[in-house]
């Protein structure tokens, strides 16, 4: 190839990426059910573009399908990393909807705990096809090691693909982000208060870093 | 005289009893992974409790949260509790880390059913399981 359409093509690729920019990454929020994900989804999209993903709430599995953001765009001294954020519902290997009974009447239970396995298992399977690095949702104030834990993390790590533990909820007085770093030592660990906008801008930077 | 009272009898297998599964290392070798999948939640869904010797790859694992996912429904099936020993932290140390030789591929699995299964109790070198009859 000429030297000339060398340096067209890179200019081209250059402006290309200038304007239309790379694919966005594809960023999976996973955790267990009720670790805070889409209040952390919610903080970064309308930090970032203005809207919210999807409704928060104290009964597990509130999210049931994955929610995609697209083109979030975070600035990063002066640089800006582009990525999309997928908001997926907890994960867990049991859903019984005996559970749900205090909050809601059998009906309402036996559909949100359907819709909730359906979700689980479709968020799964984007693990293993779609995303392209996970942010790993943890309520500080629990036990890290749950096998659900484990295993997730490990799927993770066996897929290569980049990933960030955040240690949400540090607002509480009962959480631990020790114990998170303790149990997960080979990631990095970000504490945070997804409600309450704590640490906000080492969570950017690193997910800046990382996903960038 | 003696009656049938528990309607579920001979659902469960012989008597209230619990049966568990071990399954070798050797005999799930020879399976694709749905086919390990359906060996453990045809086994689960019998009220069984199923040990593999040899544990699950993390693709396997996925597949299994994924498949339990589509199976549970309201009427009988809430899904498994699953425990793996040695953990990833004993795996570097504990006891049962060092037996084990601490290879990923050297996890003993224990899986039952979640709604039979009322602790699922591991630390570093004892899995305990309290199991509930229906
Ligand atoms: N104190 C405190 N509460 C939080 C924080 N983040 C989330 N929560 C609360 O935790 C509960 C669960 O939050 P969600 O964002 O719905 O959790 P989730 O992980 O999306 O839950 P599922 O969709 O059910 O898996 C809600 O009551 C939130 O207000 C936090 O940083 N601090
Ligand atoms: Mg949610």
């Amino acid at each position: 190839m000429g030297v000339i359409t060398e340096i067209r093509d890179s200019i081209f690729r250059a402006t290309n990426r200038l304007f239309a920019g790379p694919e966005p990454k594809r960023i999976g929020i996973y955790g267990p059910p009720n670790a805070g994900k889409t209040t952390l989804a919610n903080r970064i999209a309308r930090d970032w573009t203005g809207d919210a993903v999807g409704p928060e709430s104290h009964v597990p599995h509130e999210t049931r399908r994955a929610r995609r953001k697209e083109n979030v765009e975070i600035e990063r001294d002066g640089r800006t990393v582009t990525i999309d954020i997928v908001d997926t519902p907890g994960v867990t290997t049991k859903v019984d909807y005996e559970e749900f009974l205090d909050e809601m009447d059998e009906e309402d239970a036996i559909r949100r705990s359907r819709e909730a396995t359906e979700g689980v298992a479709e968020a799964m399977h984007w693990l293993r096809e779609d995303v392209d690095g996970v942010i790993y949702v943890l309520d500080s104030t629990k036990d890290p090691i749950s096998q659900v834990n484990t295993m997730l993390i490990g799927i993770i790590e066996s897929r290569d693909l980049p990933v960030l533990i955040f240690a949400n909820k540090t607002d509480l007085e009962e959480a631990n982000v020790k114990r998170i770093a303790d149990a997960y030592p080979q990631h990095e660990v970000v504490p945070l208060s997804a409600l309450e906008g704590q640490n906000m801008d080492t969570v950017y930077d690193n997910v800046a870093e990382e996903f960038g | 005289m003696p009656e049938m009272t528990n309607p579920d009898a001979g659902r469960d297998g012989p008597g209230d009893g619990v049966q568990i599964d071990l399954v070798s290392a050797a005999r799930m070798d020879g399976l694709t992974s749905m086919e390990k999948v359906r060996l453990i939640l045809d086994g689960v869904r019998d009220g069984k409790i199923v040990i593999l010797e040899q544990g699950l790859s993390p693709d396997e694992e996925s597949k299994l949260i994924e498949v339990t996912m589509s199976e549970i429904n309201p009427d009988d099936f809430t899904g498994i509790e699953i425990e793996t020993y040695p953990s990833s932290s004993a795996r570097k140390g504990g006891l049962l880390g060092r037996l084990m030789g601490g290879s990923d591929d050297n996890k003993l699995t224990v899986i039952g059913p979640a709604n039979q299964i009322e602790t699922l109790h591991k630390d570093e070198d004892l899995i305990s399981a309290l199991v509930s009859r229906r």
